[in-house]
């Protein structure tokens, strides 16, 4: 408990600097006064708005603005949709968080058999087979491979629909494509642990025991394997949000990445923001949550 | 007494880089039942790889290549993968020498023990943990409730030895084959883990096989000793002829290493040379590099075991004379 | 010629290294190479399908896009903004992380703590997000694109200089160098920076891999460098999916060879120079 409570400490700090930084780009980024206003707008009308905005306020005066307007959920208003922009971001987030889930899904689905086939098979055609299968599944940009999917399965063999979100057939490319990556590098990762795992003397003890290879496999040794899996997908969490978000403009999947695209086209800044801090947030609370489930999974874990 | 297991010429060989090697090199032995025998031999002389041939557990790149392994007359090496997991942990089972990482560490010890019995005695749920904790008491184990539910590094080195025991008795199997039981453990540790396993065969009537280094323990547990050296069985004898009449001279030799309390010489001899390694053994009797009565002979070829008493065999070519002489 | 050798002796790497060399000489000879000017429109010669197919002519090798413009051509060209960006931006992400590294290992500290909440709160955003919405605000140009995928690449060498650094630090050698006064400097640079250095090229190979996947997916996305890259071709290729397929698959087929020539090479990098951390 006390673990948790420092962790959650350490956090600040870090969301403290991100908030920052996403202010840093919208200062930097410049006035955005003239993209708010008409074009005939006369001088007097860009002073009051600015004032009305507080840009006329020293840098770290505005940034303190923004930090508790932000801590209070207020990010402004989307000059597009002309609505809070938090508001805009979180309508969003579960279509985002929905294709995440399907592609860590389909990584481990993908990645747990693959990775013990050839774990077991080391060194055999079946071995080499998966394990260049993994460095192509890294080397291929998603967008591509989307695209790639899309005409084989949605324009050749006219199986799935090529875009847009409703039924789960419309998941089911745009998951493989977010996923692939993470896939490959789960793959990988997990032959090499599973080799090593499989030396052990418990193993030996268990396979004493009269149990068979597939309780050996899945009880005895994937268990084990299960930490190093966990750090994997924790620590890619930020490259699959990055992956989804790009995924999402492939498959017009109405994500955070859509909106965030536009938002950066049309300078939308307060949506802009709100994005970069939700997501930043995901991925840190993401990265807290697996370092609690080591200890389930590993319980000579001690958090001390 | 009848025999429990024989071993019958058994050669595993390691397929590595450098070409095959024989790990255990015709080797014959047999156990009957109820009696405990020890393999003693220093690393590398292939007694571990003998027991785990018995089992077929042998790891990779390692393979038993001839040889018979009749179990109640059954040849283990000939079974099917089906019926080799039926003797595994039911009829013959295994502790290892390190408990530690002889457990598995992400399952709680109760469920490791749990596992055995719930696949050889079809016994679920309730009635198997029951079983389990019933064990874990009979071991000596306090508080087997809360022990339980306990994952292997919360125990000291002494209780991980005794849930191994536990589980290898949990099948009431005829044959315990222990790989260095005590090795890891502290002195006092040692003792009681000894007398435990004591006690248990005897009451259990559980016939033993003792892999060890440790002539302590076969002076504390063994009837009869086997003595292995490079691969092979250079002596055979009951307990009492070992330690009153070793005739093979690595077995004095080792003999010898063994501080004694009521000792002339102060001194801790110790046999001079190393073990020649698995890739680099000499031809002719393997132990003749460092033999103090070597002569041509020796290095040209490899000794018989002869038989010189009922139960006593020695791979020395002193005790071919002898016995050439007693049969004139 | 050591290693040379070495690099015979594994398929891999030797894979690797073909496809880079490769890769290498398109990018410079590229002028020479290119039997059509890959920006001549030409309509005429519109939505050619390969060489291969029905339809296809001798010196369209992989068809042309809907303007008529050659697509191999264009791939060839595409490969010099690769080149570019994928050496350049790893040079500013060494620059930047090198020496945070170096400072936060060897200083520890505050200056560590800091350091390394900075390189936290980098990772909870994705490097891609960053480089967009950097560029949100910074016209794409060839510089600017280099520069934001060094800034949103450079923590894989912060975090390893930094772990290698602090058990460099405790080697009875750098002790010594402390003890007689030696400058904070000089040691950094003299004692510690040469021993992490075949981590720094294992990390640098690997990260050439990626910024050339980065670069292509913001070129994807339209934001980026206003000239003929892989990632560009295959979005205008996007819209033709249907008709004209082969626009969008032969320069994603080109990212994912180079790509992958990158890893073999940095795999056998690694398996050969064996540095302790894995990125």
């Amino acid at each position: 408990m006390t673990y948790i409570i420092r962790r959650l400490f350490q956090v600040i700090p870090v969301l403290i600097i991100v908030s920052f930084l996403v202010f840093l780009f919208v200062y930097l980024s410049g006035d955005p006064v003239a993209l708010m206003l008409p074009e005939d707008a006369s001088q007097a009308e860009i002073e009051n708005m600015r004032k009305v905005l507080g840009l006329d306020k020293p840098f770290i005066v505005q940034y303190g603005i923004f930090l508790l307007n932000a801590v209070n959920g207020d990010f402004g208003q989307s000059f597009i949709y002309k609505q809070e922009a938090l508001g805009i971001v979180l309508e969003r987030l579960p279509a985002t968080f929905e294709l995440m889930i399907a592609s860590i899904i389909v990584s481990t689905i993908i990645a747990i058999p693959l990775g013990v086939w050839s774990a077991i098979r080391r060194n055999t055609f079946v071995d080499l087979f998966i394990s260049s299968s993994s460095i192509l599944g890294k080397a291929m940009p998603n967008f591509w491979l989307g695209m790639m999917l899309v005409l084989l399965f949605s324009v050749t063999l006219q199986l799935l629909p090529v875009s847009g979100k409703g039924t789960i057939y419309h998941l089911i490319l745009p998951a493989i494509t977010a996923g692939t990556a993470m896939a490959a590098q789960l793959t990988r990762m997990l032959r090499s642990h599973m080799i090593e795992v499989l030396s052990q003397d418990y193993i030996r003890t268990a396979r004493s025991k009269g149990l068979g290879s597939f309780v050996i496999i899945f009880k005895h040794a994937l268990r084990n394997s299960m930490l190093p899996v966990i750090t994997i997908i924790a620590l890619q969490i930020s490259t699959l949000v990055g992956g989804a978000l790009i995924t999402e403009t492939v498959f017009s999947w109405p994500g955070l990445g859509q909106l965030i695209i536009q938002a950066i086209h049309a300078r939308d800044m307060a949506v802009v923001q709100a994005c970069v801090l939700v997501i930043a947030v995901f991925v840190i609370v993401v990265n807290l949550l697996a370092d609690l489930l080591y200890r389930v999974v590993d319980p000579r874990i001690k958090y001390n | 007494m009848s025999k429990l297991l024989q071993i019958n010429n058994l050669k595993t060989v390691f397929y590595t880089e450098e070409g095959q090697v024989p790990s255990v090199d015709n080797v014959s032995l047999d156990i009957k039942k109820g009696e405990t025998v020890a393999i003693v031999g220093e690393s590398g002389s292939g007694k571990s790889v003998t027991a785990l041939s018995i089992l077929g557990l042998v790891p990779s790149p390692g393979r038993v290549v001839t040889g018979e392994i009749l179990y109640e007359g059954k040849d283990l090496l000939k079974m099917t993968d089906k019926e080799i997991k039926k003797i595994r942990g039911n009829e013959i089972s295994m502790i290892f020498q390190e408990p530690l990482s002889a457990l598995n560490p992400v399952l709680t010890v109760g469920k490791q023990i749990q596992e055995s019995i719930e696949l050889h005695q079809k016994k679920k749920g309730k009635r198997a943990k029951e079983k389990v904790i019933q064990l874990l008491n009979r071991v000596g184990i306090p508080r087997p409730e809360k022990v339980y539910y306990s994952y292997p590094h919360t125990l000291s080195g002494g209780m991980r030895q005794r849930v191994m025991i536990a589980m290898a008795l949990s099948c009431r199997p005829k044959l315990i084959i222990a790989d260095e039981p005590t090795t890891a453990l502290d002195v006092t540790t040692q003792a009681q883990i000894l007398n435990l396993m004591k006690s248990l065969s005897e009451e259990e009537g559980t016939t033993i096989l003792i892999i060890t280094h440790d002539l302590g323990v076969v002076a504390e547990m063994a009837d009869r000793v086997v003595v292995m050296y490079a691969g092979q069985v250079v002596e055979q004898s009951t307990v009492y002829d070992l330690f009153e009449k070793p005739e093979h001279p690595y077995t004095k030799g080792l003999l010898d290493c063994t501080p004694k309390i009521h000792g002339e010489s102060e001194e801790l001899l110790a046999i001079e040379g190393t073990v020649p390694t698995i890739q680099n053994r000499p031809t002719g009797c393997k132990f003749h590099p460092r033999c103090k009565f070597t002569h041509e002979k020796c290095k040209e070829k490899d000794p018989e075991l002869f038989t010189i008493k009922e139960k006593q065999k020695v791979r020395c070519y002193l005790h071919e004379k002898v016995i050439e002489e007693r049969l004139k | 010629m050591k290693w040379v050798k070495m690099l015979l002796v594994s398929k891999v790497g030797l894979i690797g290294v073909i496809i880079i060399i490769l890769f290498t000489f398109t990018a410079i000879f590229a002028p020479l190479i290119v039997p059509h000017d890959p920006t001549e429109v030409n309509l005429g010669k519109s939505s050619l399908p390969p060489i291969w197919l029905d339809g296809g002519e001798s010196t369209y090798l992989l068809g042309t896009d809907n303007l008529g413009r050659d697509v191999f051509s264009r791939i060839i060209y595409g490969s010099q903004i690769s080149m570019l960006v994928g050496v350049c931006s790893v040079l500013v992400a060494g620059l930047i992380g090198i020496p945070v590294g170096l400072i936060s290992g060897y200083y520890g500290g505050l200056v560590d703590s800091l350091l390394m909440r900075i390189v936290d709160s980098q990772i909870a955003i994705p490097s891609i997000l960053l480089a967009l919405v950097i560029l949100g605000f910074m016209n794409p140009t060839l510089l600017t694109i280099i520069f934001v995928i060094g800034v949103s690449s450079w923590i894989a060498y912060a975090r390893v200089v930094r772990s290698e650094v602090l058990s460099l630090k405790e080697r009875e050698y750098v002790k010594a160098a402390k003890t007689m006064g030696v400058r904070h400097s000089f040691i950094m640079t003299r004692h510690l920076l040469p021993n992490v250095f075949s981590s720094i090229i294992v990390i640098s190979t690997i990260n050439v891999a990626t910024s050339i996947i980065t670069e292509s997916s913001l070129s994807f996305l339209g934001l980026g460098p206003q000239s003929i890259s892989w990632g560009s071709i295959l979005s205008e290729g996007r819209d033709y999916l249907a008709t004209n397929w082969w626009v969008a698959t032969f320069p994603g087929i080109a990212i994912t060879v180079t790509v992958l020539g990158i890893i073999l090479f940095g795999d056998w990098l690694r398996d050969v120079l064996d540095p302790r951390t894995e990125v």
